[in-house]
């Protein structure tokens, strides 16, 4: 516990009060210790976090190719949330491909004095005359909720107006603590108005969504690859290389694949309760758990040649990499890494660096709940706030049409003792002894846990990069891989590793010292002052 | 230059008595601005013998920046300079921005001149939020007469806007000037105000008494002063004009408790209801 300890000792009466509860140190066994999550940041703390709109716009819908989606407010919410997160998206059937623009009202003084609606709706009208989506979604920032806008109702002239689907997302910057509550926003509207508005069912047999994955490098394609070749169909995605086509038959599926958790367990619980489509919480990050959520998968549907083509496809795989991996286990063995990405993310990045030897001593998140740390079961003694309840929280009855079970109750019984069906165990049970668990973390606590930990690397986003590497220390952003990728499946575990091995061997920032550590970079001189004796006699 | 804020109730006739007043302080001779700061841009309406034609905020929103500071002052009844602030359509956009925005532009483009004896600001209803303080903020006006009568919610509303003066006038220099008592013909309605008003730690300036020529003259969009200057209601508003001009009683009210706000309007008039 020394290093929790002088950490947090640092930190003033009230400060440490709060940050206590978010930062825990593992105890052996792993199991049981209570983390705070999901709460308000302290004030001037420079925590890493982001907003509702960065949730929902950024990270939720931001990767669908086919919608247009217009932020309405002042330019820099949606000039800042312009490609930044590095979804990849090839054009589907229609050749349509919005990922490249940033489409936004532009809000000026004078539309936040008189209203912006009537600006929003001349934007609908460009979007639609320019671009002829079949799909907008708008997107508000925070002046919008202060001057009150109505843009759902925006959203339905729209809708009429032009014969589209047009979905408006009331998901204003100062909702909630954190960015979570803008994937809430996000779910709650997909799940409202797109989930269940097609009728196309998969051709396959074995059918299903992946949830919670956004294409970041390209990862998305990797996983489909794997999944297809062992002979599912993807129904959709959501949201990475995604499309408004495509979720609309989501319901036809018969499992849903929930990566991230945070960001998308809702619509997996929703979709369970409208369609009773069963969920299990994969990870397509790291060797072990590529295979492990492929077993899980099979057992899921309990096929024989599916199960026969999953080993197939998993040892054919392995053999095709296993000198990669070999190569670079040799490299990267005994290292330590820290990791701060996503809401499920630092979980799976350990699975990955474990293939490799790499042992991970930190992890933590900017925006978890309880859930994701310390596993689905601590949900009903989860206490709900003000800040929580803001958000809208749908209850679904089940679809007459739709609803439909894939494998019997009883059989899901049995299921949940082999699978994590329904289920997920967060990240803190897999941690060692020792290693540090923090949830909402700022740079403070950053540079200390440098200097505590020295690990050899960092993993963490674009507001702490250049903090990390001044200290000599490998960074890598997980939110856009640093222009590479992909990283997930077996192809991808190569090019992460081949990437920190090349880090890590030429760590360019250790060895630069930078000028003002070898000389003063003011010149002055000392000299005698000007002898002032009037003055100093009167004082 | 005197910057005076005029509140009040919504209807308790803030801008009727403010025009009355200028108009009364204009034959005095002074050099006189009003701003109205209503988006319905209806408190220079008597002045200028009808509504202003462009308001300061339509223009910014039609020309942009480069605001021409004569395309929206227009001089009225005895060369009173008029401004109308203007703002949204009701249930739209944010007026109290528009206020904040407004305020700033005539700043800008230098409308408060040295000339100027009094510049007065007509402002909407409540203190309802940061935009309708913006005229009692640092630098602004620096005295506010609260337009009120003896009827319950009209005292309520005062007190409730002594409340938003009392926050400014902590940090910055603004103070109650008075209540101005607008009849509605209450009982016992002058001991009323005046118990109130010396309750908050000012003073009821003057009782302005209901008659009909203030209705006739505004059917006609003149000032009563204009419209019949020997009637008995001009000498009324000339009165006023005399005693806020000599006026030097300003202090930070003192907001009363509700029940002391009820039991005043029990002791006074409301007596025999009761």
């Amino acid at each position: 516990m020394e290093e929790r300890t002088r950490i947090l000792d640092q930190y003033g009466a009230k400060v440490y009060k709060n940050r206590k509860e978010h930062l825990v140190q593992i105890e052996n066994p792993p199991g049981g210790q209570r983390i705070a999550a999901n709460s308000r940041a302290v004030p001037g703390i420079m925590t890493n976090r982001g907003c509702c709109y960065a949730g929902c716009k950024g990270v939720v819908l931001g990767p669908l190719k086919d919608v247009a989606i217009i932020t309405h407010g002042p330019i820099g919410c949606g000039f800042y949330s312009w490609a930044t997160r590095r979804n990849k998206a090839i054009p589907g059937p229609d050749g349509k491909n919005f990922l490249e623009y940033c489409l936004s009202t532009d809000l000026q003084e004078s539309d936040i004095v008189f209203g912006g609606e009537k600006k929003l709706r001349q934007a609908v009208r460009e979007v639609v005359d320019i671009f002829h989506p079949k799909c907008i979604m708008i997107c508000s920032t925070c002046p919008v909720g202060l001057i009150g806008d109505d843009i759902q109702a925006v959203a339905e002239w729209a809708g009429k107006e032009f014969s589209i689907k047009c979905l408006a997302f009331s998901c204003e910057g100062y909702k909630g603590v954190s960015q979570s509550a803008g994937h809430h926003i996000a779910n709650n509207g997909l799940m409202k108005y797109v989930i269940g508005s097609g009728d196309a069912p998969p051709a396959k047999r074995f059918s299903v969504n992946i949830l919670g994955e956004y294409n970041i490098g390209g990862d998305e394609w990797e996983i489909a690859r794997i999944l297809k070749r062992v002979g599912y169909e993807i129904v959709s995605t959501f949201t990475g290389d995604g499309s408004y086509e495509k979720i609309k038959n989501a319901h036809t599926a018969s499992l849903n694949l929930v990566q991230c958790h945070r960001s998308i367990n809702y619509i997996a619980e929703m979709m369970k309760d409208k369609y009773g489509i069963d969920w299990i919480k994969v990870n397509f990050i790291g060797l072990g758990a590529v295979c492990k959520s492929l077993r899980d998968m099979a057992k899921y549907f309990d096929d024989e040649d599916l199960t026969a083509r999953t080993e197939a496809v998993i040892a054919d795989e392995l053999s095709q990499i296993e000198d990669d991996v070999d190569h670079y286990r040799k490299k990267l063995k005994g290292k330590t890494a820290a990791i701060f990405v996503g809401g499920s993310r630092s979980h799976h990045y350990q699975n990955l660096l474990a293939d490799f030897d790499v042992h991970t001593v930190i992890a933590g998140y900017e925006f978890a709940h309880r859930d994701d740390y310390e596993g689905r079961r601590v949900i009903p003694t989860i206490k709900v706030d003000s800040d929580s309840r803001n958000i809208e929280e749908l209850h679904l009855a089940p679809d007459e049409k739709h609803y439909r079970l894939v494998v019997s109750r009883e059989r899901f019984e049995k299921l949940k003792s082999e699978i994590p069906l329904e289920d997920y165990d967060g990240m803190m049970r897999d941690m060692n002894n020792g290693t540090m668990v923090i949830d909402d973390f700022n740079h403070f606590e950053t540079l200390e846990l440098l200097r505590l930990f020295k690990p050899d690397f960092f993993f963490s986003g674009i507001k702490d990069k250049y903090v990390i590497q001044k200290t000599g220390v490998v960074s890598r952003q997980m939110h856009s891989y640093d222009y590479s990728g992909p990283y997930a499946g077996f192809r991808g575990a190569v090019n992460f590793a081949r990437d920190i091995t090349m880090a890590l061997y030429v760590p360019v920032w250790g060895l630069v010292t930078p000028p003002w550590k070898m000389e003063p970079m003011l010149e002055g001189k000392l000299s005698e002052p000007e002898p002032k004796e009037e003055v100093s006699k009167n004082a | 230059m005197r910057q005076v804020a005029i509140y009040g109730k919504g209807g308790i006739g803030k801008s009727t008595t403010t025009q009355n007043l200028n108009a009364g302080l204009a034959e005095m001779g002074k050099h006189i601005m009003i701003v109205g700061c209503d988006p319905k841009a209806d408190s220079t309406r008597l002045i200028l013998g009808g509504l202003a034609q462009r308001t300061v905020l339509d223009t910014l929103r039609e020309e942009g920046e480069d605001v021409d500071l004569d395309y929206v002052m227009k001089a009225g009844y005895a060369g009173i300079k008029c401004v109308e602030s203007g703002g949204p359509e009701p249930g739209v956009g944010c007026a109290g921005r528009g206020i904040i925005t407004s305020i700033g532009l005539l700043e800008r483009l230098g409308a408060y001149t040295p000339d100027l004896d009094y510049v007065f600001y007509d402002v909407l209803g409540d203190v309802v939020c940061g935009g309708f303080a913006m005229p009692i903020r640092e630098g602004k006006a620096r005295e506010i007469y609260i337009v009120a009568s003896g009827e319950m919610m009209a005292l309520y509303a005062a007190n409730n806007i002594s409340k938003g003066i009392r926050k400014y006038a902590m940090t910055g220099g603004v103070r109650l000037g008075g209540i101005i008592c607008n009849s509605r013909k209450v009982d016992g309605e002058a001991d009323l105000v005046e118990a109130f008003a010396k309750e908050l730690g000012t003073q009821m300036i003057h009782f302005i008494p209901r008659d009909n020529m203030v209705q006739r003259a505004e059917i006609n969009k003149k000032t009563v002063i204009e419209y019949a200057p020997e009637s008995d209601q001009a000498a009324v508003y000339r009165e006023l004009a005399k005693k806020i001009d000599g006026n030097d009683m300003f202090v930070v009210p003192k907001p009363l408790k509700q029940e002391r706000l009820e039991q005043i309007l029990m002791d006074h008039g409301m007596m025999d209801i009761a």
